[in-house]
């Protein structure tokens, strides 16, 4: 079967005339996940920001697919309304909007972009606490203003709580395991194996193979210096674990 | 030579005519005030604590005065009211400078309570409206001088000792006149000891044909531990100039709360001087201004610290787009003897277009060391980070860049100590920021034709 969700073909993007990602390669199909780790510094960030179309990084070379779609082309708003989600590292904080009305602007601005009429307030409401659930996110964080004052655990629910509400086809987690204790990470872990379907994917990048403990990758990607050095199974983290990085980047620089 | 002459030689003119319409004690005030104007100029763009208004070019456009009190015909204005949804208040109106009451306005007030024409006060009570008229507003400040040399009526607020009213004061001031005009807005605020009472403020234009400017001195004294709060919200329209002078005085352990917005103007004015002279007062000051097109918002305070463990709070925001301009310059003053005294000013502002501009100065000047104090300012642009965050759940570059125009409004929105109000606020900002014009007919605090 030949059904591919995205498709990064040489991608090269950098920052302020900076080249950081240097050719990168990567075939993604849906009901798979793909893990990519590496060493500080290696561009893991780099290529989830390029991905979701943050406007400080320039593409200068290459092309990414993403279900028949230029994904380079779109806005990062519609990036996300063609199921684009990118889990961040560090979630923002923003004083004076509230968790309700920010999620009932980008439930609705996806449904105007499909031409489907807003959600009713009560519908709405329903759909909230059904996917709360899957995070075990309390409900009074829904009153607060988005991630203000919220621990480093509830920001990383609430970043899965969001990718449950918009059902993405793709999922970019970025360093979601950074800063989570092991209970927040098996909340967190299995809030994202419960949204695991057949048609969705989701890319993990880490630079720890613990988080893959529990979300278990089909492919996992070593990304050194701008480009996947090595591509292998859910043994080669393991390796890295053991082995740290040191020896694929002697590999490498040799 | 400047533009007060006009208004001088207007007063020299009249004297008679502005003297027959008004009342004893308001007239009593001219001839000084006069003489205070001597050859003083309305202070010009540059002057101290005016760095970026000009009110001599505020005043300089040839304006009506309503001398002769001509009852000027206005339609909607007669019967015009202003709601706030959840909030029942006593409404009284202002056409242009002439008090009107309303049928709400009196309905079950309690015994004492004063909300009339001031020259109507000064008429039947002298003694009380002397008492208090022209104490707190110095007439060595020009501005205040020419309005006091002016002002043939305005309006009169006495709550008597003891009294709490249950239900907010509100006063709906309207231009609505056939040619340009000034209006010279008086009002007299007096709240004896342990009163309570709040005041609710709408400044409306009713038609964008005419020049209108609004001269306004506020005078508020209030008794030892009242508790008075003014929200103060202008929806004008480009063609009018405001030029309002606030000027309050705290008694002992009184608590006073100024909210003051501005969200549709043309040029604004706004001085508020508090004086603290009693030991333990509250005092918090706050105000947001909405600039678009080539308005132009400008807010000084000066907060005089006076007595002992007095605690002071100001927050000013402003979100600037298009060509507007904005200034705030914001004073503290601790004088020796006021001692524990806690005082902290704050000015934030957001320029949403590259030509936008504000200029901000804080000041503080502290004599004694018995003190917590602390100011700062800040000019930037919306958040980057949050901008991206946002569209990176779907919500439109459009649409993320006014809801976090609005969120930066919620702090000052939240001074607020009338829940109803507070909803209103929010929803007027977010009316506003959408871009909906504000004309009265539409305007978001509903206004309904009123059978009277």
């Amino acid at each position: 079967m030949d059904n591919i969700l995205l498709e990064v073909k040489n991608l090269h993007a950098g920052i302020e005339g900076k080249e950081i990602l240097k050719g990168i390669n990567l075939t993604i199909r849906p009901g798979e996940v793909h893990a990519i780790m590496g060493p500080n510094g290696s561009g893991k960030s780099t290529l989830s920001s390029v991905l979701a179309g943050h406007p400080s990084f320039t593409v200068t070379e290459g092309e990414v697919v993403f279900h028949g779609k230029n994904l380079l082309e779109l806005s990062p708003e519609d990036r996300s309304h063609e199921g684009l989600f990118l889990s961040f590292q560090y979630p923002v904080e923003i004083p004076g909007v509230s968790m309700v009305n920010f999620m009932r602007a980008a439930i609705n601005e996806k449904r105007k972009y499909f031409n489907e009429p807003a959600l009713s307030a009560s519908d709405f409401l329903k759909l909230m606490r059904q996917k709360r659930a899957i995070v075990e996110l309390d409900n009074k964080l829904a009153s607060r203003s988005v991630n203000e004052g919220f621990s480093g655990g509830e920001k990383k629910r609430n970043e899965i709580f969001q990718m449950a509400v918009l059902e993405p086809r793709l999922s970019i987690l970025d360093e979601t395991d950074s800063g989570l204790d092991i209970d927040a990470l098996r909340i967190v872990a299995g809030g994202v194996n419960k949204l695991k379907t057949e048609d969705n994917a989701t890319i993990v990048i880490t630079h720890y193979q613990r988080l893959l403990d529990y979300i278990k990758p089909d492919f996992v990607h070593v990304l050194y210096k701008g480009r996947i050095v090595r591509t292998g199974g859910p043994e080669l983290a393991l390796e890295l674990e053991e082995k740290g990085y040191d020896w694929i980047k002697q590999e490498i620089d040799n | 030579m400047g533009s007060i002459d006009q208004y001088l030689d207007l007063y020299k003119e009249n004297r008679d005519a502005i003297n027959a319409h008004s009342a004893d004690v308001l007239n009593s005030f001219r001839e000084v005030a006069f003489n205070a104007i001597g050859d003083n100029q309305l202070p010009k763009r540059g002057a101290e604590s005016y760095e970026k208004t000009s009110i001599d070019e505020m005043f300089a456009h040839d304006y009506g005065v309503n001398i002769n009190r001509m009852d000027i015909p206005v339609n909607v204005a007669a019967s015009f009211k202003c709601d706030v949804p959840n909030m029942s208040t006593w409404m009284s109106f202002i056409v242009n400078d002439m008090f009107h009451a309303s049928l709400t306005s009196r309905h079950k007030m309690p015994e004492g309570v004063i909300v009339d024409s001031l020259s109507r006060v000064a008429s039947v009570s002298p003694d009380l409206v002397a008492k208090y008229y022209g104490t707190v507003a110095p007439l060595e400040d020009t501005g205040v001088a020419l309005n006091t040399l002016l002002a043939q009526d305005g309006v009169m607020i006495y709550i008597p000792r003891g009294i709490k009213l249950e239900k907010p004061l509100q006063l709906v001031n309207i231009f609505s006149s056939p040619i340009d005009l000034m209006a010279v807005r008086r009002l007299l605020i007096v709240l004896e000891d342990d009163a309570e009472a709040q005041l609710l403020v709408c400044d409306h234009t009713q038609d964008s044909e005419h020049k209108y400017l609004s001269s306004q001195v506020v005078e508020i004294i209030i008794g030892e531990r009242s508790r008075f709060d003014i929200y103060d919200m202008e929806e004008s329209s480009a063609t009018t100039s405001r030029y309002s002078r606030l000027f309050a005085r705290q008694a002992t352990g009184s608590n006073l709360l100024i909210n003051s917005t501005t969200l549709m103007c043309g040029t604004t004015r706004n001085g508020y001087d508090i004086d603290i002279v009693g030991d333990g007062c509250e005092t918090l000051l706050a105000g947001m201004a909405i600039g678009t097109d080539h308005q132009h918002v400008d807010n000084c305070s000066n907060i005089n610290h006076r007595a002992s463990h007095c605690h002071s709070s100001q927050l000013f925001k402003y979100v600037l787009d298009d060509e507007s301009t904005g200034a705030f310059e914001g004073s503290i003053l601790v004088a020796p003897n006021a001692t524990y005294t806690e005082a902290y000013q704050s000015n934030r502002n957001l320029l949403a277009s590259t030509s936008a501009k504000m200029h901000t100065k804080p000041q503080l000047v502290i004599y004694n060391d018995e003190v917590k104090c602390s100011h700062g300012a800040t000019t930037g642009q919306l958040d980057a980070a949050a901008l991206f965050y946002m569209r990176s759940r779907g919500i439109s570059e459009k649409e993320a860049r006014l809801m976090l125009m609005q969120a930066f409004m919620v702090d000052v929105i939240d001074t607020v100590r009338m829940e109803g109000l507070r909803d209103r606020l929010r929803h007027l900002v977010e009316k506003r920021f959408y871009g909906q014009q504000m004309l009265c007919g539409e305007c978001s605090v509903s206004c309904h034709e009123q059978k009277s």
